[in-house]
């Protein structure tokens, strides 16, 4: 047995959260292609951001050295990360806010049910934050018997729903207005039975529910999408304005943050406010961005905690192929290029981080070999790196990943023993011809013995012709 | 050992070998002084369907008066001109309002700190004509008067301006959603009427 060192970094532990495949990717994703419906609400969902998307972007001359600083500010924060955050908590701090530190989820979770149970508190308002998804705040709320209500309208169709969310930036992707609206009739408590499924109609049927809630709820969590070292301001970007209220109205507000969200100085805010909706709705800005530091007398929560989470960030920062997926900024600008996302959804990823960067950050938080086949759920074509505001390189990661997946003996004698017969051309068309017994091992390789299933559960072997090339070609 | 140290540990192991890091390109388009362009203002403040009125100093007062029509309840920050507002209203200046007569209240007016040409943007940084954050977000229509002088071409040149000391919110048309179908759509929890005085000639 190896004694661990305390500093060494670390991955998410098992048992807490939502970053690991409840079954393999294929097995999922097999299941979500047979839904007509999600893939006509994805197609549909994701052909419309796109194009917004590439307008607005198109009107920026300079989108490509934006780019490039998001870039290299991301892995300058990076490397000086550990004085970053020690800035960034004596700024707080200073400024009012208390800096709590978070190992892993479990530790997220009882730091953050303490907070609020001092508080007296039996319900909190939660904007939407992937960083509480993943450690399934929630639910530790919900068995400390304290209610959290998520208030972003796409959130609030999953929790209502009793769903999973399916997309980084809008959860409820794989809803349309028609199922929204059968959801809110459902579940929403006071609810026009006349509800019509026009999107304003159903924002409004939102606004009116919560309305109430954000007026007597006394405590809020949050997550950031930028946390400013030099001056300790924290920042939400958003569209509702259901941030606004949980930010703004009561009387403690609590933000769980990702170490890695972290930004040297006030001035890489002007990089950071370009990249983000251009790439994330396809807006010039997004409705609503909020930026708080510390306390205010008398305006806004007079109580302030900031919770810094690790949970396995360390552990991807450890990797030097991968640690760039800690660059993203949550945009999911890739999820809406990628072509497997858009025939699958978000759900066949098991984790919170779906498409490209989920199954390049969900293994690496979790440990390749808690989500072994994600790394697989990829053609490699390459529309991610291309798509991303920082220019994080996914297909390198997802091909990084794959050499450290865990591989069946079998595969390195079988690639052995193909290197060699395809050296030799006379083996080669003997063992095309014997290639045509693989229609006995069923449909793309599915009816193949152990080990070599375990290699085929990921990937497609593909069905030999009857005849080779080479036989054709002879024949004319 | 603390959390603290752990985490930090950990990074400080995970990072043995990083190289270090580059110097940071900034060659995108910066904060050079140079002027706004208002119809821009104007014409992207419209695209996210605010209403945008453009008027010389002396008819804000009128434009405003326009805006809200007779007997509405209109709460005022601390620091507006008082000039600003019409006599035919019932005014609510903000010293400590609770939350649910602010919530009930028809319309807010507040000035504001900084705007943003190229993105259709206005900032709020919380200063006396602009006053409690709450106070721009619970009525449901949003009056808010820009001066000239406060109008800069694109995000880099507001970053300089403003104070990340102050709690700011940026506002970029009325309160909207994309999450239904992945299309815009105006109106949820923040006011859902936003309306954008220019004030043409400076104050």
């Amino acid at each position: 047995m190896t004694r661990t060192f305390l500093g060494m970094p670390a991955t998410a532990p098992r048992g807490v959260g939502h970053l690991r495949e409840g079954e393999p990717f294929p097995a999922a994703a097999r299941r979500a292609l047979g839904d007509p419906q999600l893939r006509r609400n994805l197609g549909h969902a994701t052909t419309t951001i796109r194009a917004k998307s590439g307008r607005v972007i198109g009107e920026l001359p300079d989108w490509q050295q934006l780019r490039d600083a998001g870039s290299a500010l991301k892995a300058d924060t990076m490397a000086r990360l550990p004085e970053l955050l020690e800035q960034l908590e004596s700024a707080v701090t200073a400024a009012g806010g208390t800096v709590h530190w978070a190992a892993d989820a479990t530790e997220a979770n009882r730091i953050v049910t303490g907070l609020v149970r001092a508080t007296g508190e039996q319900r909190v308002t939660k904007v939407k934050s992937m960083a509480t998804q993943e450690i399934g705040l929630n639910e530790a709320l919900a068995a400390a018997g304290i209610e959290p209500v998520e208030t972003d309208l796409a959130e609030l169709i999953v929790q209502l729903g009793a769903d999973r969310p399916s997309h980084i930036l809008v959860p409820a992707i794989h809803r349309n207005r028609a199922e929204i609206r059968e959801i809110f009739l459902r579940a929403m408590p006071g609810v026009d039975p006349a509800l019509s499924d026009e999107p304003a109609a159903l924002a409004g049927a939102a606004r009116a529910y919560l309305r109430e809630t954000f007026l007597r709820t006394k405590v809020a969590v949050s997550g950031a999408n930028f946390a400013v070292a030099e001056t300790g301001t924290l920042a939400v970007v958003e569209s509702e304005g259901n941030g606004r209220m949980c930010l703004t109205l009561p009387e403690t507000l609590i933000t769980v943050m990702g170490i890695e969200k972290v930004v040297p100085s006030w001035r890489d805010l002007e990089v950071f406010l370009q990249l983000l909706p251009r790439a994330s709705t396809g807006e010039r800005m997004n409705p609503y961005t909020s930026m708080w530091t510390g306390v205010t007398p008398g305006d806004g929560p007079q109580q302030v905690h900031l919770v810094l989470l690790d949970n396995g960030r360390s552990a991807v920062l450890a990797d030097e192929v991968g640690r760039q997926a800690l660059h993203c900024i949550r945009c999911s600008a890739c999820l809406n290029v990628c072509p497997v996302y858009e025939r699958t959804g978000g759900h066949a990823y098991g984790s919170v981080y779906p498409g490209p960067i989920g199954a390049v950050l969900s293994p690496q938080l979790t440990g390749v070999a808690d989500n072994a086949s994600l790394p697989y759920a990829s053609s490699l074509c390459g529309a991610c790196f291309d798509a991303c505001p920082v220019k994080i390189d996914i297909p390198s990661i997802l091909v990084h990943l794959r050499g450290r997946a865990p591989h069946p003996r079998a595969e390195a004698a079988a690639m052995a023993a193909a290197a060699y017969v395809m050296d030799r051309p006379r083996l080669y068309a003997a063992a095309q011809r014997a290639a045509r017994l693989g229609r006995l091992t069923g449909r793309r390789g599915r009816g193949l013995p152990p080990p070599l299933s375990g290699w085929a559960a990921s990937r497609d072997v593909p069905e030999p012709p009857p005849a080779t090339f080479r036989e054709w070609w002879a024949r004319r | 050992m603390t959390s603290r140290d752990v985490i930090l540990g950990r990074i400080r192991e995970a990072l043995r070998g990083y190289p270090a890091a580059g110097a940071v390109p900034r060659d995108y388009r910066g904060s050079d002084d140079e002027p706004a362009d208002m119809d821009l203002l104007a014409g992207r403040l419209a695209d996210y369907r605010a209403h945008v009125h453009r008027t010389a100093t002396i008819g804000i007062a009128a434009t405003i008066a326009r805006i809200l029509g007779d007997g509405r309840v209109v709460v005022a920050p601390p620091g507006l001109p008082l000039a600003w507002l019409p006599s035919r209203v019932e005014v609510l200046i903000d010293d400590g309002l609770p939350d649910e007569r602010i919530a009930a209240a028809d319309a807010v007016v507040t000035a504001a700190a900084v705007a943003v040409a190229e993105t259709g943007t206005i900032v709020l940084d919380a200063s006396a004509d602009q006053g409690r954050r709450v106070l721009s977000l619970l009525p449901d229509l949003h009056v808010c008067v820009l001066r000239p002088e406060q109008v800069v071409p694109r995000v880099p040149q507001a970053i300089a301006r403003l104070d990340p000391r102050r709690p700011l919110t940026w506002i970029s048309g009325p309160s909207a959603t994309s999450d239904i179908e992945l299309n815009r759509v105006e109106g949820v929890h923040g006011p859902r009427n936003l309306h954008v005085i220019i004030a043409e000639d400076g104050s």
